[in-house]
């Protein structure tokens, strides 16, 4: 059972109050983009072992979405922040980067 | 290899068991292979089988990280059907539920092939309609089901409640043909044939790395040093993503963790298989006697092979409703497998950009059933380059929108 934190409302509470909805800064393409851009976005997934950003949204809560940062071989959390962001934030990767010192973002 | 049968048993009978041998070699690894098959679960064996059975090519080894079957092959609840909607679905594990008719023989293998019947249930109006579509789309395909009354459905299955307070039974589909096999004797089954055929089957052994030359693949790298090849076939379920990054292309797939449980050994009580979609639970019950429990995916990426507790409490929920009488039944042990899912919840078989490579993944949910069709097709993409059952199961179809809608592979909404 993960504990969660949700950096919206400031509720820390078990992930059933909560929805994983896949992995998280997917540069988003629509309309004019090429075919591989398109396709990328829609299916294509990092889906790697270790660290691993992802959104979720506090669905039984205040309803809103955020970002986490989690480890897929431990389950542990380093972190969750706001979802209005392109990347993570830098005290979220130095929290990854004193837990996990040989990670190296995916290209 | 020594054939199995009843007078090899009076045989060893008599001389204290002295004269069984390995089921199969430990091979070593060689320089070269035509083709090379990693991971040696179910689906990896099975390839590797009907390259050799059906095409002769016995120059193979199938590489294999942990050991022998030890990773979703030993990790499901072996239920076997296919009564699935869309063509191409149908076709393959229609194939797949056939050979599973013949296998024992086929391998010189007991893998207890037992045909009792599946019966998925309609517990809403909306099932009812979706049912009785895909009896008409498996009439059309050539797979045997019907569509039963919820009277049937209690004849068949004596100890279900169908008058349930929340989901009262409206009827089901039934393919009276479907069943369960023992897991493991499948790949040890596959296993033993392969060996004597003169395989490797390599266990201990994990890739670290894919060697190409000019966009054709020329080996891969290994714990046990470097090994050639001219094909490379990749049948690792939950770990296809991994390895797919090692050889330079992306897969649309995500790992997540699907859990299962049995309860302790009970008399005989269900001799059926029953699927519950609405509810979240399969439950049938094995030969020993426990009742083999399986529910529904965890939402989020995950390679930990272990799951969420609250699911196992909400597949358990819906199943004690359904069926009263395991209400005070105590589980004996509980684990999770990590599935591959893709967009579109079909596998995916398919060439790979990289000349050479041909990935078997995506399974998801239900992979089990499929062993020996996937083995089969796969084994006739890899050796002639394309197969019939395989052509609509190509990674490309993600790009050009021909997907293969199957969001109730695993007899679960997603």
């Amino acid at each position: 059972m993960l504990n969660i934190h949700c950096p919206n409302c400031g509720v820390t509470a078990e992930e059933t109050e909560f929805h994983a909805h896949g992995e998280a800064h997917l540069t988003r393409f629509g309309p004019g983009a090429s075919d591989d851009d398109f396709e990328s976005y829609l299916f294509m997934r990092a889906n790697p072992k270790g660290v691993h950003f992802e959104r979720w949204r506090h669905q039984n809560g205040c309803g809103k979405w955020f970002h986490m940062a989690r480890c897929t071989m431990t389950l542990e959390i380093f972190g969750t922040y706001s979802a209005q962001t392109t990347e993570p934030p830098q005290d979220i990767l130095d929290r990854i980067r004193a837990r996990r010192p040989d990670w190296n973002p995916h290209p | 290899m020594k054939k199995y049968s009843v007078f090899a048993v009076a045989r060893e009978a008599m001389r204290h068991h002295t004269g069984w041998t390995r089921a199969w070699r430990d091979a070593q690894p060689k320089k070269r292979y035509d083709a090379i098959i990693i991971g040696a679960g179910g689906h990896g064996l099975a390839t590797a089988y009907y390259l050799g059975k059906n095409f002769g090519i016995t120059n193979v080894a199938i590489l294999e990280k942990g050991w022998l079957g030890g990773g979703n092959t030993g990790r499901n609840t072996t239920i076997i059907r296919s009564n699935y909607l869309q063509d191409p679905s149908a076709a393959i594990y229609e194939k797949s539920r056939s050979l599973y008719e013949t296998m024992s023989q086929d391998l010189n293998y007991n893998v207890m092939f037992s045909p009792r019947g599946v019966i998925m249930l309609a517990q809403t109006e909306h099932e009812v309609r979706g049912y009785k579509r895909t009896a008409h789309a498996n009439a059309l395909q050539g797979v045997t089901t019907e569509w039963i009354t919820p009277a049937r459905v209690k004849e068949l299955c004596p100890i279900m409640n169908i008058d349930g307070p929340r989901y009262p039974v409206l009827g089901g589909l039934w393919q009276a043909r479907g069943g369960t096999a023992r897991h493991d004797a499948v790949a040890w089954g596959y296993a033993r044939a392969c060996s004597d055929m003169g395989m490797d089957v390599i266990q201990k052994c994990e890739v670290t790395g894919i060697r190409a030359e000019g966009g054709k693949v020329v080996g891969v790298s290994t714990n046990r040093g470097d090994i050639d090849c001219d094909k490379l076939g990749m049948v690792v379920a939950g770990h296809s993503g991994h390895l797919a990054d090692m050889a330079g292309f992306r897969l649309p797939v995500e790992s997540v963790a699907l859990q299962a449980l049995v309860s302790e050994p009970i008399k005989p009580c269900m001799d059926i298989v029953v699927m519950a979609n609405t509810v979240h639970g399969y439950m049938s019950q094995s030969d020993k006697g426990e009742m083999v429990i399986g529910g529904g995916t965890d939402g989020y990426n995950n390679y930990t092979q272990r799951g969420s507790f609250h699911h196992i409490e909400e597949t358990v929920r819906a199943l004690v409703e359904t069926f009263p009488m395991i209400s005070r039944l105590k589980m004996l042990r509980q684990w999770g497998g990590i599935v591959d899912v893709t967009g579109d919840r079909s596998p995916i078989l398919s060439k790979t950009p990289v000349d050479g490579i041909f990935i078997n993944c995506g399974w998801g949910t239900g992979g089990f059933k499929a062993i020996p069709g996937s083995g089969w097709a796969m084994a006739e993409l890899m050796a002639k380059g394309r197969s019939p059952l395989t052509d609509a199961f190509g990674m490309e179809r993600f790009r050009e929108g021909r997907f293969i809608d199957e969001s109730v592979a695993a007899g679960v909404a997603h």
